[in-house]
């Protein structure tokens, strides 16, 4: 299997605000994203998950160079994003297309469907046949003529994944695809877009802050915390033996739909630190509850190294994971 | 439940006048529910269903026009209808006997006030406090809602605040008057999931240590599962399923719990398709005839499409445990069509 994806030490800044009106010293820059390697191979999902402010959103984004990045590199199918030109690039966002968060502002209201869906196809000088688009995301035919202050969430998420496969891309970055999507209606949106990855062998980066929404759809998960990875490992793994104290600290505060679950829940004290003055050492070390924490992770900084083939994670004691003790009937 | 009624909700239907003549929205259409003293009752539904309107109107905030809470409904507390009082006495109730907490902490609180003088203010309106016991009042309840350093975040104004520590704020202001019920409306889906354990565990604690009631709307059964006593499920304006929140997870009877409950992504299962309804919640100037969920549900038959259920008690050894469908009576019928 050959990586499609592959992004090297992406680092994304976002220069710090002046202060009185532009005329004082500026202040810190926010480090957003701050060394994120990964691969994704052909085929496959990523699933990217972190709290707000962790900077998963941007590292999608940056990606696909709808923001400039700061350092770092983007390799996908061998070529390098990150140095391309105006004009490949834009031949190259044929391959690599975005389905965002929010289906209410990610719409032109004053586009039809069709329109919506046709722009692309006419960017790239591609015939498509909007029809089949629609029924390949589960909408009818007529839904073409409508515009989207007509439709409900769930069918102007699909517009918007029938506007990223319009242009029959490679890989897709999904942005948080079903949060603002029912319960019921989410799960519907989900197994469209698991459909349609067998049907036209797409590959995802998968960006949520839901850990059970991923479990259904990622074969690796990668955790992030004030814009580095913490863990990454194959999706089972990391859900059966999460390494790094705050993948178990966020996977035991899901709440679960069975009132005997019974499990027991770390909860995290203290919100997530700002990312324009991130803490010294690990960055989770004041907010960690791993029993053997000490000076050295308020000090060092602990790489993301692999602990077992194929599981990695950033903590100075991830030999020895902290257990959540949930009582399995 | 051995608790006294402390809220009992009857036939409630808040109706909306909707622009252009399209017709009334049934937004809440004959809720009924009882609180005890002491629980936490969840309201749990999807986006439409009315459990916010519902929540709404028992303190009769909802906007008049459009709103409507047509006559014939009943909110009882303390012995009185809420919905006939006239305002100077419901104001006394208001944010004092029932407080009310909202999804949306950042533009639920004032951003020009400190919190102190937001947290001071229902207790110098209703307790009579002067401006430095209300202050003092303020800093405890700070304490008791876990901000760390009261006496200086007391003079902080919301925009200085994460999202956490807003609700957290929200919380303090709904307990300053020591209130009967508390009324949670969605009070951590804005929030990240680590800050939602820390939000519900300080209400479960404070429920427990202040003896109320809690009336927590929500959309998410993992939150219902973890902290409500019983449970109400609703879908397109009408009470669909009450139980026990234990009954309610072993045996949904309703298909809409059914289908919701197998709809949520389950941290513990291996990957897989989820179970989705079908279709959409139909538009509440439009539901449709029979039982409201027909069009959506796998074992309708002729009779769901003519004529509504009512709620039903399942009987099954869970007393309280009722369901507005017909295969209360007619089980052989729960066989998929598709």
């Amino acid at each position: 299997m050959t990586a499609l994806v592959e992004v090297r030490d992406l680092v994304k800044h976002y220069a710090g605000e002046r202060s009185w009106f532009g005329l004082g010293p500026p202040k810190a820059p926010v480090r957003a994203v701050d060394g994120v390697s990964f691969t994704i191979d052909a085929g496959k999902t990523l699933g990217l998950v972190g709290e707000s402010g962790s900077g998963k959103t941007t590292v999608g984004r940056t990606m696909l160079r709808l923001q400039e990045p700061t350092a770092g590199k983007m390799l996908f199918d061998g070529s390098d994003v990150f140095a391309l030109q105006s004009a490949p690039l834009r031949a190259l966002r044929r391959r690599m297309q975005i389905v965002f968060q929010d289906p209410y502002s990610s719409l032109n209201p004053r586009m039809t469907v069709e329109e919506t869906l046709r722009e692309p196809l006419e960017i790239h000088g591609l015939n498509g046949a909007v029809p089949a688009l629609l029924e390949e995301v589960g909408l009818d035919a007529a839904f073409a003529k409508r515009y989207p202050h007509e439709l409900s969430g769930g069918q102007r998420q699909r517009v918007g994944i029938a506007r990223a496969l319009s242009v029959e891309p490679q890989f897709v970055v999904c942005d948080e695809p079903v949060s603002a999507l029912d319960v019921s209606v989410q799960a519907q949106v989900l197994n469209l877009l698991a459909d349609l990855q067998t049907k036209r062998r797409l590959t995802y980066l998968f960006i949520a802050h839901d850990l059970a929404v991923v479990r259904h759809i990622a074969d690796d998960v990668a955790v992030m915390y004030l814009g580095k990875l913490v863990e990454r490992a194959p999706a089972a793994e990391i859900y059966a033996k999460p390494r790094h104290p705050y993948t178990t600290a966020l996977l035991s505060a899901v709440p679960e739909p069975d009132p005997k679950a019974g499990k027991q829940r770390i909860v995290l004290t203290g919100d997530m630190p700002s990312p324009a003055r991130p803490p010294s050492g690990c960055p989770f070390h004041p907010r960690c509850p791993h029993p053997l924490k000490s000076e050295k992770c308020r000090v060092d900084v602990p790489p993301l190294r692999e602990i077992t083939p194929g599981h990695l994670a950033a903590c100075h004691y991830a030999e020895h994971p902290m257990t959540v003790s949930a009582p399995h009937p | 439940m051995t608790n006294p009624v402390l809220l009992r909700v009857r036939d409630l239907k808040t109706y909306f006048v909707t622009e252009h003549g399209k017709g009334t929205a049934r937004a809440v259409d004959e809720v009924s529910f009882d609180l005890y003293a002491g629980e936490t009752l969840g309201i749990v539904g999807e986006s439409g269903c009315g459990k916010t309107v519902t929540s709404l109107s028992i303190l009769r905030l909802i906007p008049e026009p459009p709103g409507h809470i047509l006559p014939g409904s009943l909110i009882e507390f303390d012995g009185r209808n809420l919905l006939a009082l006239p305002l100077p006495e419901l104001r006394a109730v208001r944010g004092n006997q029932i407080a009310m907490i909202f999804q949306e902490p950042m533009t639920s609180l004032n951003p020009v006030f400190t919190v102190g003088d937001q947290i001071a203010e229902a207790a110098i309106i209703h307790q009579h406090l002067s401006r430095g016991a209300a202050r003092a009042r303020a800093i405890e309840m700070l304490r008791l809602v876990g901000i760390p350093d009261p006496e200086e975040r007391i003079d902080h104004y919301p925009h200085q605040l994460s999202g956490g520590m807003r609700q957290r704020v929200m919380i303090a202001m709904a307990l300053v008057c020591n209130p009967k019920v508390l009324i949670a409306d969605e009070p951590t889906t804005a929030l990240d999931v680590t800050i939602q354990a820390q939000i519900l565990e300080l209400l479960d604690k404070l429920r427990t240590e202040l003896g109320m009631a809690v009336l927590l709307i929500t959309h998410d059964l993992g939150v219902v599962a973890g902290h409500a006593d019983r449970v109400v499920v609703m879908y397109a304006g009408r009470v669909v399923e009450t139980a026990s929140t234990e009954a309610l997870f072993e045996r949904p009877t309703h298909p809409y719990t059914e289908g919701l409950l197998a709809a949520v992504p389950r941290i513990d299962a291996p990957r897989s398709r989820l179970h989705a309804i079908p279709g959409q919640v139909p538009a509440a100037t439009a539901w449709p005839t029979g039982c409201r969920f027909h069009p959506r549900c796998p074992y309708a038959w002729d009779k769901c499409v003519a004529q509504e259920p009512p709620l039903l008690e399942t009987g099954g050894g869970a007393p309280g445990h009722t369901a507005r469908c017909w295969l209360v009576t007619e089980p052989e019928r729960r066989v998929p069509r598709r």
